[in-house]
């Protein structure tokens, strides 16, 4: 601080209009912040790459301060974990997984109808698909129970999803809290299924009960969930962009007096895009009891459902950036597990790099939107200069 | 030394992104004088003010108070060198009566005595020449009493220097009047007062200097009395503007839309609209005046189809099919499937008209994206529509492609009217279409509704400039608390007897209502 500074007078009222003839100087605020315009494509891969950078090496400087490991082989595990001999396929997959319950969320979300149930909508998919594996795996052919399979999975995960837009478009009630205690109700009807499904009273029913599932894709395993959500992020892309229900769903999210006054309904497009929401929620519960788990608990899900809701905002509602947001957090999830493991730390450590990073991940979205000037100027009538702080 | 001034600005420059608002704009203000900023929409006078109420900090420039040099970086700042900003949208509790209004906020470090401040309130108020009661709620008041409390609070602050953004853009012709009363008995108080506003007849009335602006720049500060509203205009615009609207007389009209004892209850069961009757004509320009908030939106909403009706009909005349339609409580889609050609550019452009984090195409298609079975958009018609009314009506645009949030309000407004009038209506109804919107883009929006008026169309314009209203419309229906109290001539009516249907019929308050009666 310098002494003009100390000097200020910001703080008192003046009350005569005469003032006393020397020099008397008010605090300039050292930055202020304005809003840009708009930034060029560049420009805002730059500050991302400025973002990651700068979180990598605060996230070093935490991992030497705490541990005192050697930040760059810490680094090495952390793409191991994820990338390493023999993981990269359960990486994608894992992928594939998060992708398919964030493109859920989207429609509703592009609608601004935040919808936080994707967890127990496709919980009650994954369900419902299990019990049509408990109960028909051993007396029809595999094609037919993949179908039926399929087909539980996502009416179970349609039904949760439209309840709560029943009750939105008709009632105004809140989203938020409707498709969140709508896990809950997921979450016991799953432990329910548990206890009259196993009586030897484990916690989890697995491939003893209820069979093999979607079966391997040219011997790959996963590859049929993978295939299948790829497919799926183009084709939501291209719902969202170019059909009309998809126009329908931007103008109804933006405004609904506009929706109103060119005639949408409202209503009908509330009811039908959670219907979609909630189907692909049932699709990524099939795909994880079927295709991967072969097995239901109420962790299935893991916390997915949330997860979606942060990828589905970072990825600015777009299937295709989605796909980078996810990669992103699978990464880290499991290079930090990796890490975890290796170097003999607590999981929370891996949880502070998965933070530190988001952190500034997210925190650059400020700086994409505003620019901060620094006041550097001098006043030409005392000469003096402000030193930068 | 040149004399000591109130305010002094000196090259001031604000930007907003590639956007330059002020661009080393100075600026002064005597002892006791009523300088008014003219200048168009976008010419940087609101954020120029800003600047000095402390709601902006200026990128560059410095500010003087009494010849002080003065950073002011928030409202507070403001206050502390008394100086006051009226707001053109009003910052007030709506459960709070006048006074308590007045003191909230105020920290002062004595303790806290509303009786003791509601003696000072009515000091005030009798030094000033206010019409207010101190006890009344918000709630109860009508628009130009929430606007005395506003200008109350910033004198009970202290304020010797008071900057008013366009008061008279809320208040009937005789409002104004009072309202420059009081400004007059304040300068002669020795206070100085900024005041901005788009009126050229108010600045000839009210000021003693006028700054104008131009895109941000300051262009000149003149002596009222040696200008004219040309010469002014002159300097806003930058080029010579003729003033005049054309009027032609309407060819052959019949009846198109008439509107039989329409009543309308809000939710909360307060009457919106209350026994209304009019036709509108094809061919011609049916004008609706009103004081804001008297049921002119709702009533356009409920032809439109967006407001429920109580009672009453809403009857369409098809003039390929000869039949009558009734049109009460269908929707606008299903308005649409009757074949009735009805365009409605309503009042919140960017909140109803418009999606503005959409590009101009994909609003272009609001109206026509259902067309064809197809289940995918066509954005080929809607691209070469965005580019017909881009180049036809001069809009200011990067491309197509850009979001309409990010146009200026004027070309907002073409894009919306353009699109509305593309539809080849039958009836066009426009509500506050030229609010906000400069000089040139004015004139282009009357002409756009003179040129569907010869076509045959019926237009309905709902405006709040009795000046435009009086020389643009072939008859003004004149609207008061939801009821109409007049139906008159346009080219015979004068300002006072439309300003005192205005008011006429109940005012503000329901009580009054049922006595006055129709």
């Amino acid at each position: 601080m310098n002494e003009e500074e100390s000097k200020s007078i910001g703080e008192q009222p003046e009350k005569t209009p005469v003032a006393p003839a020397e020099e008397k100087k008010e605090r300039e605020p050292l930055f202020h912040i304005t809003k840009r315009d708009g930034v060029t494509w560049k420009q805002a891969i730059g500050i991302r790459a400025l973002a990651i950078l700068a979180a990598l090496v605060f996230s070093a400087l935490v991992t030497v301060v705490l541990t005192r490991d050697n930040p760059l082989s810490v680094y090495a595990t952390l793409v191991k974990g994820a990338f390493g001999k023999g993981r990269t396929l359960v990486t994608i997959h894992d992928i594939a997984i998060l992708l398919c319950v964030s493109l859920a969320v989207t429609p509703a979300f592009r609608m601004r109808f935040w919808n936080t149930g994707a967890e127990g909508q496709t919980l009650i998919g994954g369900l419902a698909t299990a019990l049509v594996m408990f109960g028909l795996h051993d007396k029809v052919p595999t094609a037919v129970l993949v179908l039926l399979m399929l087909l539980a999975g996502l009416a179970a995960g349609a039904v949760w999803g439209v309840i709560p837009a029943v009750f939105k478009a008709q009632w105004k009630t809140n989203e938020t809290l409707f498709t969140l205690m709508m896990n809950y109700v997921a979450i016991q009807l799953v432990q329910y299924f548990l206890k009259v499904a196993d009586k030897s009273g484990s916690n989890v029913v697995g491939p003893r009960l209820l069979g093999d599932g979607i079966p391997n894709l040219f011997g790959v395993p996963y590859l049929f969930n993978i295939l299948v959500v790829g497919v799926l992020t183009g084709v939501l892309y291209v719902y969202l962009r170019y059909s009309k229900h998809g126009y329908e769903i931007s103008v109804v999210g933006e405004s609904e007096n506009t929706a109103r006054y060119i005639g949408i309904n409202v209503k009908k497009v509330i009811i039908r895009t959670m219907v979609l929401s909630g189907l692909i929620c049932g699709l990524a519960g099939f795909l994880i009891v079927g295709g991967a788990s072969h097995a239901v608990n109420p962790d299935i899900v893991g916390g997915r459902g949330f997860t979606a809701i942060m990828v589905s905002w970072l990825g600015k509602f777009n299937p295709l950036y989605m796909i980078l947001t996810t990669l992103l957090i699978v990464f880290m999830g499991r290079g930090a597990d990796e890490i975890s493991t290796q170097f003999g730390l607590s999981t929370s450590f891996s949880d502070i790099l998965t933070g530190i990073i988001l952190f500034f991940i997210i925190g650059c979205e400020f700086f994409i939107r505003y620019q901060v000037h620094f006041n550097r100027r001098k006043k030409a009538e005392t000469a003096e200069e402000k030193e930068e702080s | 030394m040149e004399p000591k001034l109130a305010l002094q600005l000196k090259g001031i420059s604000k930007r907003f992104g590639n956007v330059i608002a002020n661009n080393k704009v100075d600026l002064d203000l005597r002892y006791g004088e009523i300088l008014a900023v003219l200048g168009e929409n976008g010419s940087g006078k609101t954020t120029l003010m800003n600047m000095i109420a402390g709601i902006y900090y200026p990128d560059e420039g410095e500010i003087f108070v009494n010849g002080e040099p003065v950073a002011i970086q928030s409202p507070k700042d403001a206050f502390d060198h008394r100086i006051g900003m009226i707001h053109q949208h009003f910052k007030l509790v709506d459960i709070f009566t006048a006074t308590e209004n007045i003191v909230l906020g105020i920290d002062d470090g004595k303790k806290f005595n509303l009786a003791e401040a509601e003696k000072s309130v009515s000091e005030i108020t009798e030094r000033y020449g206010f019409e207010m009661n101190p006890h009344k709620k918000i709630y109860n008041m009508a628009v130009s009493e929430k606007q005395t409390v506003e200008i109350l609070k910033v004198l009970y602050r202290g304020a010797d220097i008071l900057i008013l953004d366009e008061p008279t853009a809320v208040l009937t012709p005789q409002e104004t009047d009072k309202l420059f009363a009081v400004l007059r008995r304040m300068r002669e108080d020795g206070k100085s007062i900024i005041i901005i506003t788009h009126k050229l007849h108010e600045v000839m009335a009210i000021s003693d200097r006028v700054a104008v602006l131009r895109r941000g720049e300051h262009i000149a500060t003149v002596e009222t009395a040696e200008s004219t509203e040309a010469s002014l205009t002159e300097m806003m615009v930058g080029k010579k503007v003729s003033l005049n609207i054309e009027r032609d007389e309407p060819k052959g009209p019949v009846d198109r839309l008439e509107v039989r004892g329409v009543n309308c209850v809000s939710p909360e069961g307060v009457k919106l609209l209350d026994d209304i009757n009019f036709t509108a004509r094809a061919g011609e320009i049916l004008g609706i005046a009103g004081i804001a908030g008297s049921g002119q939106r709702e009533l356009l909403e409920a032809i439109a189809g967006l407001q429920p009706l109580e009672s009453g009909e809403i009857i369409y005349h098809n003039p390929q099919t000869e039949e009558a339609e009734d049109l009460r409580n269908k929707t606008p889609q299903q308005i649409r499937e009757l074949g009735v050609r009805l365009s409605f550019v309503p009042e919140d452009r960017l909140g109803m008209g418009l999606v503005g984090n959409m590009d101009i195409i994909d609003n272009m298609m609001l109206r026509s994206y259902r067309r064809g079975k197809s289940i995918f958009l066509d954005r080929k018609q809607p691209h070469a529509l965005a580019d017909e009314i881009i180049s036809s009506l001069e809009v200011v645009t990067p491309n197509a492609q850009t979001p309409v949030r990010r146009l200026s309000g004027g070309n907002v407004q073409k894009v919306l009217v353009g699109r509305e009038i593309a539809s080849a209506p039958t009836v066009l109804m426009a509500a506050y279409p030229v609010r906000g919107l400069d000089i040139n883009s004015s004139y282009t929006i009357y002409n756009l509704l003179n040129g569907q008026k010869k076509n045959g169309v019926a237009v309905i314009y709902v405006g709040e400039d009795l000046d435009v209203l009086l020389e643009l419309c072939d008859r003004i229906l004149v609207i008061c608390g939801g009821k109409i109290s007049g139906i008159v001539d346009g080219r015979t009516a004068t300002k006072e007897q439309v300003g005192l249907l205005m008011t006429k019929v109940g005012g503000e308050t329901p009580k009054e209502k049922e006595v006055t009666g129709a």
